[in-house]
């Protein structure tokens, strides 16, 4: 048992969580109190030992159902102790193969998993899940695909989303469910909960046989994936973006007060010679006890500039959120969205809490196409240099968001030299690589000759840091 | 080693004796909080029970609750210990007839009699079984949080004129945090750490109807059903369980025995305290509670 622990504790830090030293040993006395039967007190256990933060429970969560899938409830007992061939028997697409269930039709089996999903039979449903996957995922063993691959084969099979219309007509006609908007919203609700259900033991299935296939660290290994801070905006899956959303607004809101708190304890301001004089009086006018002001917090104005194109927009979507929702720490932001032609966004954002919901209108309702909606920096920089160059003062920090990947136009950094006169700083945050940089179309340098700092803001964690150095001034 | 608790489902016995419905993740991490010894931080949004688990804990064990509400400017003085300042003067001035020595004097004000014990030396000297409960930990600065970690990981504290007391017992010993900041590492790794997020739906539906006996099965389970729909949406603030149970007993005063949208549209205050919130979920489950934004929680992938 303990070498299955350290294996864990060692991938856990492979995918990226810190585990210390006493961390460590906490969950190996641990679970020395415990049942190991018992999967999800394990779970428990182990959470709560290793695991300090709640955004790197996902990471966790995975890392723990690979190592002891082993020891989940397996679909069918046999099959768990006689590996490889009930494992893979019931072959590709082909009903009529070997194995558990391989002689039933697709129709037999969604017939049957109606049923389990309407009484919610948790073994049930498990055994089919595990039918399903020999019947429809056609696993071959040592093949290098994913699991991911395995699992949309099978669900595509099972077809969900005619499941779900199945439930909810039959329970329709049962007249189980009221018939108003309402009763139905909710019924559907719950439906698509025991759905995902379905879907979470399909999936378990399928890594476990993985797991039987592969062994335990070379699927942790495939499996693993950054934690919410590092994922790369750029290449983010659908998942990783909603998780992304998620973490944005703790992130800031820790950040803020992290900032707040530091401002507050910063030295003392300068001396307040009315207070001294004041204060002198009890002592026969011997200034003995200096007064001084309170600091005055100087916060900087911030002045976004992003290119909202297509290879870049999420990467712009998350700073123009991250940066709102830091509003409270600067005098006042200001945004500007561009592709070819520039529009000022701020007005979405004032006045509103819901900041996604203003990000949203920025995507649609902007106004940033001046001739074929692919990108010139130039011109919307030059175009921003004539409406807004006056309004740029020593307060203001310009900071710009994009790739500089031009289309070959021209650059007109005058702009930027131009701002730098005028402004406390300009920035430049690049989403790409910074071995791309200066690559194929990308002209970057050319603008920074003209910034105070560029910056590689690839994920979450860089964003971070840019931000609380701006906020510092 | 701590034996308050024989097992898990012990753990989860005695909890539901007092009515708190523990969850196998709560209960597994109390369960080790005895055994282990530690100190537990339990994280989590607002009013999903973590205080509640506290109390529930002491009263399930027969300890005395004692609470140490953490705001920001908490310090030793208001946490730990005190001099009594006025009572130690009053014994000097009584003194000032009786030329006794200053030594003598110094051992007798600097005594037990005139401590002001503060929540963490009080647990640390109780006699009786006690649970210790920190309340929103995030609130202090973080050189208030290294003054815990004393506490935290060996139970004993230095006064100066006294010496080192040393706990008599090890109690169970709760943190609570809200997350508005991230605490340290040093106070992190000391503890285990539980985060308790909204229940599934049939933890809530027993919550709702232990909390609210005269309910009946039917509407608890409808109640639980529409706070999950209304946590759905994108809000502000999400209902908390207590919102919850408020809304049950609403009803229940209401007299209404089902939810219907316009029942909802009535007492939707109860259950969300902000404006726009309020203006969101009467949008999504009052008036047009058919369509929805697509992409929410979708079953497919």
């Amino acid at each position: 048992m303990l070498d299955v622990l350290q294996g864990f504790v060692h991938e856990l830090r492979g995918a990226g969580l810190p585990v210390s030293m006493t961390e460590n040993l906490d969950a190996m006395r641990g679970v020395e109190h415990i049942d190991m039967g018992d999967r999800e007190i394990v779970r428990a256990v182990l959470g709560a030992t290793l695991v300090k933060q709640q955004r790197h429970r996902a990471a966790f969560d995975t890392v723990f159902d690979v190592y002891f899938s082993l020891f989940s409830p397996a679909a069918d007992d046999r099959a768990a102790l006689d590996l490889p061939d009930e494992l893979f028997g019931g072959m590709s697409g082909d009903m009529s193969g070997g194995g558990a269930g391989g002689d039933l039709s697709r129709e037999e089996l969604a017939e049957m998993l109606l049923r389990a999903l309407q009484s919610m039979d948790v073994d049930e449903l498990r055994r089919l899940a595990g039918m399903a996957v020999s019947q429809f995922a056609g696993m071959e063993p040592g093949r290098p695909v994913g699991g991911t691959y395995y699992l949309y084969r099978t669900l595509r099979q099972l077809d969900l989303d005619d499941l779900s219309a199945r439930m909810m007509g039959q329970a329709q006609e049962r007249g189980q469910i009221p018939d108003d908007p309402l009763g139905e919203r909710l019924a559907r609700e719950e439906f698509e909960g025991r759905l995902r259900e379905l879907r979470k033991l399909v999936e378990e299935e399928i890594r476990r046989r993985l797991v039987a296939d592969r062994g335990v660290e070379a699927m942790a290994r495939t499996l693993r994936k950054p934690l919410p801070e590092d994922v790369d905006f750029m290449h983010a899956s659908r998942d990783e973006m909603i998780q992304l959303q998620r973490a944005i607004q703790p992130l800031t809101r820790l950040l803020a007060a992290r900032l707040a708190q530091r401002r507050r304890r910063r030295h003392r301001g300068h001396l307040d010679f009315r207070r001294t004089v004041r204060a002198s009086m009890a002592y026969g006018g011997v200034p003995a006890e200096p007064k001084f002001r309170r600091p005055h917090p100087s916060k900087p104005e911030i002045m976004v500039v992003a290119d909202i194109s297509g290879s870049v927009a999420s990467f712009a979507r998350f700073t123009l959120q991250f940066v709102h929702a830091m509003a409270s720490q600067f005098s006042r932001v200001r945004s500007w969205v561009f592709i070819d032609g520039i529009d000022e966004v701020t007005r979405f954002f004032e006045g509103t809490d819901d900041i996604s919901e203003a990000v949203h209108k920025v995507n649609t309702e902007a106004d940033v196409v001046w001739v074929d909606g692919h990108s010139d920096y130039g011109h919307a920089f030059s175009v921003f240099h004539d409406r807004h160059e006056r309004e740029v003062t020593q307060k203001s920090s310009v900071i710009f968001l994009g790739d500089a990947r031009n289309n070959y136009h021209a650059s007109q950094n005058w702009v930027l030299q131009s701002l730098q006169k005028r402004a406390r700083h300009v920035y430049w945050l690049n989403p790409e690589p910074r071995g791309y940089w200066d690559t194929g179309d990308s002209i970057i340098s050319e603008y920074a000759k003209y910034c105070d700092g560029v910056f590689e803001c690839r994920n979450l964690r860089q964003l971070e840091r840019f931000v609380t150095t701006i906020a510092e001034g | 080693m701590g034996d308050r608790f024989e097992s898990v489902v012990d753990v989860v016995t005695r909890l539901r004796g007092v009515d708190y419905l523990a969850d196998p993740n709560i209960a597994g991490v109390v369960y080790l909080a005895d055994k282990l010894e530690k100190p537990v931080l339990v994280e989590g949004p607002a009013g999903v029970g973590k205080t509640e688990l506290a109390k529930a804990i002491a009263q399930s064990t027969g300890a005395r609750l004692i609470r140490l509400q953490c705001y920001e400017g908490l310090d030793e003085a208001k946490a730990l210990y005190e001099w009594n300042y006025k009572k130690q003067l009053l014994r000097i001035q009584a003194d000032r007839e009786h030329e006794t020595s200053w030594e003598v004097v110094e051992s007798d004000i600097f005594s037990e009699q005139f401590l002001l014990t503060r929540p963490l030396l009080e647990a640390i000297r109780a006699e009786e079984p006690v649970v210790l409960l920190i309340d929103e930990v995030d609130r202090v600065e973080i050189e208030t949080e290294a003054l815990l970690l004393e506490v935290l990981s060996d139970f004993q504290v230095s006064i100066p004129e006294l010496g080192t007391i040393v706990g008599r017992q090890r109690p169970i010993v709760v943190l609570t945090s809200n997350n508005t900041r991230e605490l340290s590492e040093a106070l992190k790794r000391r503890c285990l750490f539980l985060h308790i997020d909204y229940p599934e739906i049939e933890r809530e539906t027993e919550i709702v109807r232990v909390r609210v006996p005269e309910i009946d099965a039917n509407l608890a389970e409808q109640v639980a059903r529409v706070v999950r729909s209304v946590r759905e949406l994108d809000l502000k603030k999400a209902p908390s369980i207590s919102e919850t149970i408020d809304w049950a007993r609403t009803l229940i005063y209401l007299g209404r025995s089902e939810i219907t949208p316009e029942v909802i549209g009535e007492t939707l205050h109860v259950l969300l305290k902000y404006q726009s919130d309020i203006a969101k979920a009467r949008k999504e489950l009052v008036d047009s509670p058919g369509e929805r934004k697509p992409g929410i929680a979708s079953a497919k992938r």
